[in-house]
């Protein structure tokens, strides 16, 4: 497979080819290939990624969570960005579910650097990652009763007294 | 500084009287041991008041004490986070009295900019503050006026002023056990 090239055709091409009823939708925005991937294939998704001779893409930049109220029954969802460092590659996964039961599968068995980062998207987004070794807040103080990048949450601490909410806008 | 103000000195051979309070508090301002909690910018602007420039030494403060057991002035400089606070608060109830608070910045002082979830909106919600000092962050200068001020409490207070009851009302207050 030496003389397989990586570029957003052929990498969704051989995705595709794998995952074919996973991949929900697909784009290149500023030319770089982007997933919607169903929540149960996300992990097999990406062990895939890691582990096949041919896309190497083996590096997790990042993860993170994301809220979109609006989009009923698909409220919360995670975001992955892999990078391929063999061929100089990047890739983003995103897959989104209901608010109701937001559970995911955890990829600290893929990648050990995602520990910390689920860690962080639990604890501002309320997402439960299965499978995670230490499933508990990591920044934001431990009796802490909410989460506070949801939407609906004010970022304003909600006890200061001097100011008035009419000339700061809240 | 370092002289014992408005005195009614009684001279004698071999010896002078004074109020015994006027002499400790005289000692005690002229080497107040601080104790820097500093976070953020308003502690690079207190290291540059250490600096040779600024000299805090000149006051007999150069003598930091990063344990609080052997400190007298709780320097707070910086934005405290709500998860901060807890280790704040003990930090201040692990000093022995005579103990005083000194509020650097806006941060410290109010939660600043920092109008958000995560940020303590003002210490003075947890420990008790002598003085204030605003200020984002504030120069070396507006520093050294807040220590001058702290050192002006720490003459002339009485010396049992923090076994007052309205002191003890507000140790109370914000929960913190007096050891009495």
């Amino acid at each position: 497979m030496s003389d397989f090239k990586l570029n957003n055709e052929t990498v969704l091409e051989r995705i595709k080819t794998h995952f074919g009823e996973a991949i929900l939708s697909s784009e290149t925005p500023y030319d770089m290939l982007t997933l919607e991937v169903e929540t149960s294939k996300i992990h097999n998704l990406i062990k895939f990624l890691k582990e096949d001779e041919a896309l190497n893409i083996s590096f997790l930049t990042l993860l993170g969570g994301i809220h979109y109220p609006e989009n009923t029954g698909k409220e919360l969802g995670v975001v992955y960005h892999l990078h391929s460092l063999i061929h100089n590659y990047r890739i983003r996964l995103k897959t989104f579910f209901s608010i109701e039961n937001p559970e995911i599968d955890s990829i600290v068995d893929l990648y050990i650097g995602a520990n910390w980062q689920e860690r962080e998207t639990y604890d501002f987004f309320g997402i439960k990652f299965k499978g995670h070794p230490n499933m508990t807040r990591i920044l934001n103080e431990d009796d802490m009763d909410y989460f506070p990048m949801r939407k609906e949450y004010h970022l304003e601490d909600a006890t200061r007294e001097d100011k008035d909410d009419r000339f700061f806008g809240r | 500084m370092g002289k014992i103000e408005d005195l009614q000195t009684i001279n004698g051979e071999g010896y002078q009287l004074t109020r015994l309070e006027k002499v400790l508090g005289a000692a005690r301002a002229n080497s107040v041991w601080p104790l820097p909690f500093a976070t953020s910018c308003c502690g690079i602007e207190y290291m540059a008041t250490m600096g040779s420039n600024y000299d805090m030494s000149r006051f007999g403060m150069e003598r930091m004490s990063f344990s609080p057991r052997q400190a007298d002035l709780l320097i707070v400089a910086g934005t405290i986070s709500k998860k901060l606070g807890p280790i704040l608060k003990q930090v201040y109830e692990q000093m022995a009295e005579p103990k005083w608070v000194l509020s650097v910045g806006a941060c410290a002082c109010s939660g600043g900019i920092f109008d958000t979830y995560s940020v303590l909106q003002g210490i003075d919600r947890i420990i008790p503050v002598d003085v204030y000092v605003p200020g984002c962050p504030p120069r070396p200068e507006q520093i050294i006026d807040g220590v001058m001020r702290i050192h002006e409490l720490v003459k002339n207070e009485p010396l049992r002023r923090r076994y007052s009851s309205e002191y003890k009302h507000l140790l109370n207050d914000l929960n913190i056990e007096t050891n009495e």
